[in-house]
């Protein structure tokens, strides 16, 4: 079976039960964290993720040696998951508790909660491999993740708290989107910002614990920011961004885990990293909302607006037109002819513009606090912004006007 | 234990450690101030992809060749990070997170698609270092710490921190001015004539140059500690930024010491016949001295702030 047959079987769903429980686990968490990472990232703490997955291996070790001391085997995923996240917990807490009683900021206090327990963490791995017990091998895979050799009991833990965790953030939609737009209004609601930045926090601990078997402790934190930084490009309205970043979670995780499964030496959790930079680079190229190339496209389009505009006014007036790109632009237009001359059609667009452009001048004057509301005044034929009465009007004035500036009124 | 069997083994260590303790320790103080604290992070990071790069490139195991491709990889990536914060619109916290998660997922593909990480590179190891490695077999006794000849066959990865430990400290000395006033209030730096954003640019260039020298002998996490821990706790010591320098390094350089004694003599004092991870002791005391620095420090430790705010 060629590579494309085996990846094209892993994304149907049939390789085999074991890699679609584990594809279905992969999309799942992607969501959830997706959709949580998307109102971390509008409170402005991403990087809290950072601390939180780093400071998981300390309880990761410690979850192993509790197993082996209830049950002579240390590989029980309930109790590793559970140990990663009371220190994930605590190194939560340590962040918030540096912030609000020391000079540190958060930046710094995430910097220390994770380099020191991710450290301690380092100590009590050692301390472990000198007791030699079996099964510590296991270990090594929740730095970076693995789900090759995944039970599919294993991964219908990981796919069922993904889902759970993807249900609350769905109840708690309204208060979370208010909680990240209008802070004061939700403090007023029954849940209160503090309880509701708690709730916020410890889903994202959820994500980031239920990620540490599939991609690692280093990797997992992409889960939860590059789906909602990809997702950014795509809207500007939060009832859409949170559901696209949930999305972009679900097909990068969806996309890796059956990449990974497709074929041997492919890491899971650098694959499903790489799926979702991947999203996001292309989010960022070709978006029409935010992306790259529909800004440089509206660009081009003001910059040949607004030359052809000052270019024709020029002609009105009968002054030189100095600018390159202006006199290209007219000659493209047929306004020009080579030799800078301006043709029939350059004369009657110029006079139009040139009467459009007092008009506007007329009206900044007359009301000069609508002009200011309104943004790129007078790039737009007049008669396509304002009223037809508004129209009529300017013009009716503009008569005596014109008298008072004969030389018009280019500003 | 004698004098020999210190030298041989535990001093170049204890050398090893301190050293990348006080390099980066130093050009921590200024991340801290910028509120750059986890640039440091990022760049130790995306070390990975530019040693395994260096290393596909040349094929050889060469120290020279994986830093010019981790100094790189560095430089890349704080490019990287600028453009997705300029163009995403984001935190700078988000954009050091895709770029750094996507770069170092990059070099986890490549080591093991490669077949790289059957040689002696992998990821554990640029994580946790490789501080007890390093011996000097050629001292036998405390008088060679004094003779030239001697010294110069201290391990190399010793030598080249020594080198980039001063190469820190001109660079600090040199451009103290600059750097204060862009910690404290670029928008003035920028009104005097400063450019904040290459005085920036050094400092990221030199905090990279420190942490690929430092990951290689002490790996990615302790470098992350160093650039951190020490500086802030220097912080919450001082307002002077000359103070909180010395006593930065003061803090680096003996957690360097204090955490490499603990990991190495440390279980045997309690009666254990082992040893602990080097690098990670050491990072834990610098965590542990920070600790003690929030609760105590005279003035804006916690008690101090308690008891000021009931007077």
């Amino acid at each position: 079976m060629t590579f494309l047959e085996s990846f094209l079987n892993a994304l149907m769903l049939s390789a085999g039960y074991n890699t679609a429980v584990v594809a279905i686990g992969s999309a799942l968490l992607g969501a959830g964290s997706g959709a949580v990472g998307a109102f971390v990232l509008l409170r402005k703490r991403s990087l809290v993720s950072d601390a939180m997955s780093h400071a998981t291996l300390p309880g990761v070790v410690l979850g192993f040696l509790t197993g082996v001391w209830l049950f002579g085997d240390g590989r029980s995923l309930p109790l590793l998951l559970a140990g990663a996240a009371l220190t994930a917990g605590i190194g939560m807490i340590c962040v918030d508790w540096i912030k609000a009683n020391t000079r540190l900021t958060e930046d710094t206090a995430i910097g220390t909660v994770l380099s020191t327990f991710f450290a301690l963490g380092m100590v009590l791995l050692t301390v472990l491999q000198s007791l030699a017990i079996s099964g510590q091998a296991g270990l090594s895979g929740f730095l970076l993740g693995s789900t090759s050799g995944m039970l599919s009991s294993e991964a219908m833990t990981i796919a069922a708290a993904a889902g759970i965790v993807a249900l609350i953030v769905l109840a708690l939609f309204k208060e979370f989107a208010l909680l990240c737009f209008d802070e004061d209004f939700a403090g007023s609601t029954g849940l209160g910002v503090r309880r509701l930045d708690i709730a916020l926090l410890t889903l994202l601990l959820a994500v980031v614990v239920i990620g540490l078997k599939t991609v690692g402790l280093v990797l997992v934190i992409a889960l939860t920011i590059i789906p909602p930084v990809a997702a950014r490009f795509w809207t500007e309205r939060v009832s859409r961004f949170v559901p696209i970043s949930a999305a972009i979670g679900a097909t990068g995780s969806y996309v890796g885990a059956c990449l990974s499964a497709s074929a041997p030496d492919l890491p899971t959790g650098a694959l499903i990293v790489l799926i979702l930079f991947a999203l996001f680079a292309v989010s960022m190229l070709v978006s029409p909302v935010r992306g790259l190339m529909s800004s440089l496209l509206r660009h081009r389009r003001f910059q040949k607006i607004v030359h052809l505009r000052q270019g024709l006014l020029a002609v009105a007036h009968d002054e030189p037109i100095l600018e390159p790109i202006t006199r290209k632009l007219l000659i493209k237009q047929r306004y020009l002819t080579g030799d800078l001359r301006p043709t029939e059609a350059g004369w009657s667009a110029a006079r139009r513009i040139d009467r459009d452009q007092a008009l506007w001048n007329l009206w900044r004057e007359e009301y000069p606090d609508e002009a200011h509301a309104l943004a790129d005044w007078s790039l737009k034929p007049i008669d396509e912004v304002l009223s037809p009465d508004m129209v009529a009007d300017l013009e009716t004035r503009l008569a005596p006007h014109d008298a008072a500036n004969a030389a018009g009124g280019a500003a | 234990m004698s004098a020999e069997i210190f030298l041989q083994f535990d001093f170049p260590s204890i050398l090893l450690g301190s050293l990348a303790a006080l390099c980066c320790g130093l050009l921590g103080n200024f991340l801290v101030l910028r509120r750059q604290s986890l640039m440091g992070d990022a760049i130790s990071h995306v070390v990975l992809p530019g040693i395994v790069l260096g290393f596909l490139i040349t094929g050889t195991l060469d120290s020279l060749p994986m830093m010019l491709g981790a100094g790189f990889a560095a430089l890349v990536s704080v490019g990287l990070i600028e453009l997705v914060r300029r163009l995403g619109k984001v935190e700078p916290g988000a954009a050091m997170g895709v770029v750094f998660t996507s770069m170092f997922a990059a070099g986890v593909l490549l080591l093991e698609q490669t077949g790289a990480s059957g040689v002696h590179i992998d990821v554990e190891h640029a994580l946790y270092g490789n501080l007890e490695s390093a011996i000097w077999l050629e001292a036998a006794a405390w008088g060679d710490l004094l003779r030239p000849e001697i010294l110069a066959t201290l391990p190399v990865s010793v030598l080249r921190l020594v080198v980039v430990n001063m190469a820190v400290i001109a660079f600090i000395l040199a451009f103290y001015k600059e750097l204060k006033l862009v910690s404290f209030d670029p928008l003035f730096a920028d009104t005097l004539g400063i450019s904040s954003k290459l005085v920036g640019t050094l400092l990221i260039v030199m905090v990279a140059v420190a942490a690929v020298a430092a990951f290689d002998a002490v790996g990615s996490i302790l470098v992350i500690a160093m650039f951190i821990c020490p500086a802030a706790t220097a912080r919450l010591l001082t307002d002077r930024l000359s103070t909180q320098l010395v006593l930065s390094g003061v803090v680096a350089f003996s957690s360097g010491i204090i955490g490499y004694v603990f990991a190495a003599f440390g279980p045997v004092w309690l009666g254990h016949d082992m040893s602990v991870s080097a690098a990670g002791m050491i990072a834990v005391v610098a965590g542990l001295i920070q600790v003690v620095a929030m609760v105590f420090a005279p003035r804006y430790g916690v008690i101090a702030r308690r008891r000021m705010q009931r007077a």
